[in-house]
């Protein structure tokens, strides 16, 4: 369905049910160049399962429509409006990868708004590599194929996908290859540069989930198992997949998302 | 500046390995065959789970099962595509893509110079349904264009045609196709991922007939879709199967459920549950035998047709030969731009003294098999115009580059001197 955010149309999924803003709200915000369709399978759980749903798609990505924001802040900044926008009072966000940095800022200065976070594939900071950032500069067909092999665990094409007939790494390679020139410059930029205050993070009190892949090739798995020691009282679950767990351990991510979102 | 990307595995390695993890349950490493309709739902929550699509898996082999899962995954893995639907065969496939597609009122502009089955389906059978279909010359880009109308939701073409191995100009029809968004499905049994990979050149669907070289050893009937992943439905508009709700699901919106892979969703929860020409997993245990050694088999075909074709093109009871790798062929050009390691094991010729000499050449035969099929580890032979498109009438056969005399070969592994051997001896009865 569509919300104005900020003055322009913003596109979010609702997992395929009516959006009913007096059910318990979560926003899903994707990572860099992709869209709302990486929560297929958890987005449309949660809807049928007692929860108001809005998977995003980030200003500049999919069918969202408006300027891209160049700053994790900005795009924290369009995730509060939208809640407002959505007529929520206060929605939980869980944030994947880029995603998950704009979560956890959220949750820094809209707190207010957010009932949980959970934060998966995630790592603060965030760097991205210079070959990385120069490809999506020029935006280069490598840059997209990096974001796709290193998205996944090493040699995910030689092994077998939880979702039949699926090739995790072609669909998730089309999927990138989707996002218009500039878009994927411009959210690593955004993934490279944010700094949040360590004390502000040390700070949050909110309930926390971080959810980390053993055979991450993006995130590191232990600044995932570092961010949830620095949150106070966060969960931490391991995963035995890489950076894409919502495709790659489909099944075991939604059962961390049910289980602290229930 | 110039930049490079990751490796990824090189094709020998995924036509062994890819969409395949040992056997979770066994250890097994070779590929167990999950020889069952059903599959136990741990309890009544995950049950309505995946029906509902909240969470992957496999409830009942129509729609899905582990064999054919790799099956699936292997050919989409050596494709380039976002995924795969195997069916019972490749006419299935076909028509799977079409129905996916459209409904009444749809049109198709394919090549004439198709597989007299293809043909079949678009001339006669589809007609009944709604689907109609203008055929055009593979190689005339300006009649695909004229043959256009707003009504047309898919572009066919064999990448390269049987029996007349007319090579499809994949990136040319890839940039009518966009013009009109509309996708370019090809047919890339002739070809296999081993000697062209159709999505990267321009086309957005592939479909297999795994009967022929896939499985490669002329034991099961199988057929493979593979969605490139990279049409945008939504742009193009045209296409309401895929962008609006569709009652059958509880109001499912393909597109939005699943943006580089929607037309692989609608093809399995409409088009495997409701028509249900799925495949078994022991056909997909044995193409996947096959496919093993597919680049390998590859290299032997290809090399042996080089061989054949030189012998038969030299042979003065030949009128002609049909094949890519002589320079007066007309799409010999465009065959060594997009298949620089050949592009088909397949190989048609004309006999002086027409349907009779025909007759007595492939009678005199005794290593090719005289059967209908292509792609065997046997070499094959067969006389089209009185088989496979025997349903073709005489302008019809010519559109498809066959006449009365046309001889068609299925180049196999055998010795190629053991196979010259064989023709030479048949063509002299021929002329007796």
């Amino acid at each position: 369905m569509q919300f104005i955010v900020q003055g322009y149309p913003a596109y979010a999924y609702t997992g395929a049910k009516a959006f009913d803003p007096t059910l318990p709200a979560i926003v899903f915000v994707h990572g860099a160049a992709l869209d709302h369709s990486v929560w297929q399978w958890q987005s449309r759980y949660f809807a049928h399962h007692g929860h108001a749903v809005l998977a995003v798609d980030l200003p500049g990505h999919g069918r969202s429509p408006g300027a891209l924001r160049t700053t994790i802040e900005a795009l924290a900044d369009w995730i509060a409006a939208l809640i407002d926008a959505a007529g929520l009072q206060r929605a939980s966000v869980v944030g994947h990868s880029m995603g998950s940095l704009v979560a956890l800022d959220t949750a820094l200065r809209h707190g207010d708004r957010l009932a949980r976070l959970a934060l998966i594939g995630a790592s603060i900071p965030m760097p991205v590599g210079e070959a990385f950032l120069a490809a999506a500069r020029d935006n280069s067909p490598a840059g997209i194929e990096m974001e796709t092999v290193w998205g996944h665990a090493r040699q995910s094409l030689l092994i077998g996908s939880h979702v039949p007939g699926l090739s995790l790494l072609g669909a998730s390679r089309q999927l990138n290859a989707r996002a218009k020139p500039g878009v994927q410059y411009a959210d690593l930029a955004a993934c490279n540069a944010y700094r949040p205050a360590a004390e502000a993070v040390r700070a949050l009190r909110m309930p926390t989930l971080v959810v980390a892949g053993k055979r991450d090739q993006m995130a590191q798995f232990k600044a995932g198992q570092a961010l949830a020691g620095e949150i106070p009282g966060a969960e931490f679950v391991a995963l035995d997949a890489g950076h894409s767990m919502m495709s790659e351990a489909p099944r075991e991510t939604l059962d961390a998302l049910r289980r602290f979102l229930r | 500046m110039a930049h490079s990307g990751p490796k990824t595995p090189h094709s020998d390695t995924l036509a062994v390995h890819a969409g395949q993890s040992p056997d979770p349950a066994t250890g097994a490493r070779a590929v167990p065959i999950y020889q069952t309709a059903s599959f136990v739902f741990p309890d009544t929550d995950t049950a309505a789970s995946l029906f509902n699509m909240e969470t992957p898996g496999h409830v009942y082999s129509r729609i899905s099962n582990p064999t054919v899962s790799v099956f699936e995954e292997r050919i989409a893995a050596l494709e380039g595509g976002a995924g795969a639907i195997a069916t019972a065969s490749g006419q299935a496939a076909l028509h799977l893509a079409v129905v996916t597609l459209m409904g009444q009122g749809g049109h198709i502009v394919a090549s004439a110079s198709l597989y007299g089955g293809s043909h079949n389906l678009f001339a006669y059978t589809l007609p009944r349904f709604g689907i109609t279909t203008t055929f055009v010359s593979s190689r005339d880009l300006a009649a695909w264009k004229r043959a256009v109308t707003p009504q047309t939701r898919l572009l066919f073409g064999e990448t390269v045609g049987n029996p007349s191995v007319d090579v499809l100009d994949i990136p040319a029809l890839s940039g009518l196709a966009q013009e009109h968004a509309i996708p370019l499905l090809v047919d890339a049994t002739v070809s296999t991922p081993c000697l062209g990979r159709p999505l990267e050149q321009g086309a957005h669907l592939v479909m297999h007939s795994a009967t022929k070289f896939l499985s490669g050893h002329g034991v099961v009937i199988g057929g493979v879709l593979v969605d490139g992943g990279r049409f945008d439905w939504v742009r193009s508009g045209k296409y309401p199967t895929l962008t609006e709700p569709y009652e059958g699901f509880h109001g499912m919106v393909f597109a939005e459920e699943s943006t580089a892979a929607a037309f692989l969703l609608r093809a399995r929860r409409e088009g495997l549950r409701d028509f249900g020409a799925c495949m078994a997993p022991m056909t997909a245990f044995q193409i996947l035998q096959g496919i093993e050694t597919l680049p390998l088999r590859m290299e032997r075909h290809i090399a042996n047709t080089g061989k054949v074709v030189a012998f038969l093109a030299a042979q003065p009871m030949v009128e002609r030969v049909h094949h890519p790798d002589l320079a007066t062929h007309p799409d010999h050009a465009l065959a060594k731009r997009d298949y620089p390691k050949g592009c088909s094991a397949i190989l048609a010729f004309e006999l002086k003294g027409g349907r009779d000499a025909g007759r007595k050449f492939i009678e005199a035969l005794t290593l090719f098999s005289h059967l209908a099929n292509i792609g065997d580890a046997k070499s094959l032979v067969i006389h089209p115009a009185s088989t496979t498109h025997f349903r073709m009438d005489d302008a019809a056969l010519a559109a498809a580059g066959i006449s009365p005399g046309t001889v068609r070969l299925s180049i196999g592994l055998e010795h190629a001197d053991d196979l010259i051997e064989d023709l030479a001896r048949a063509l002299r009865a021929s002329q007796r």
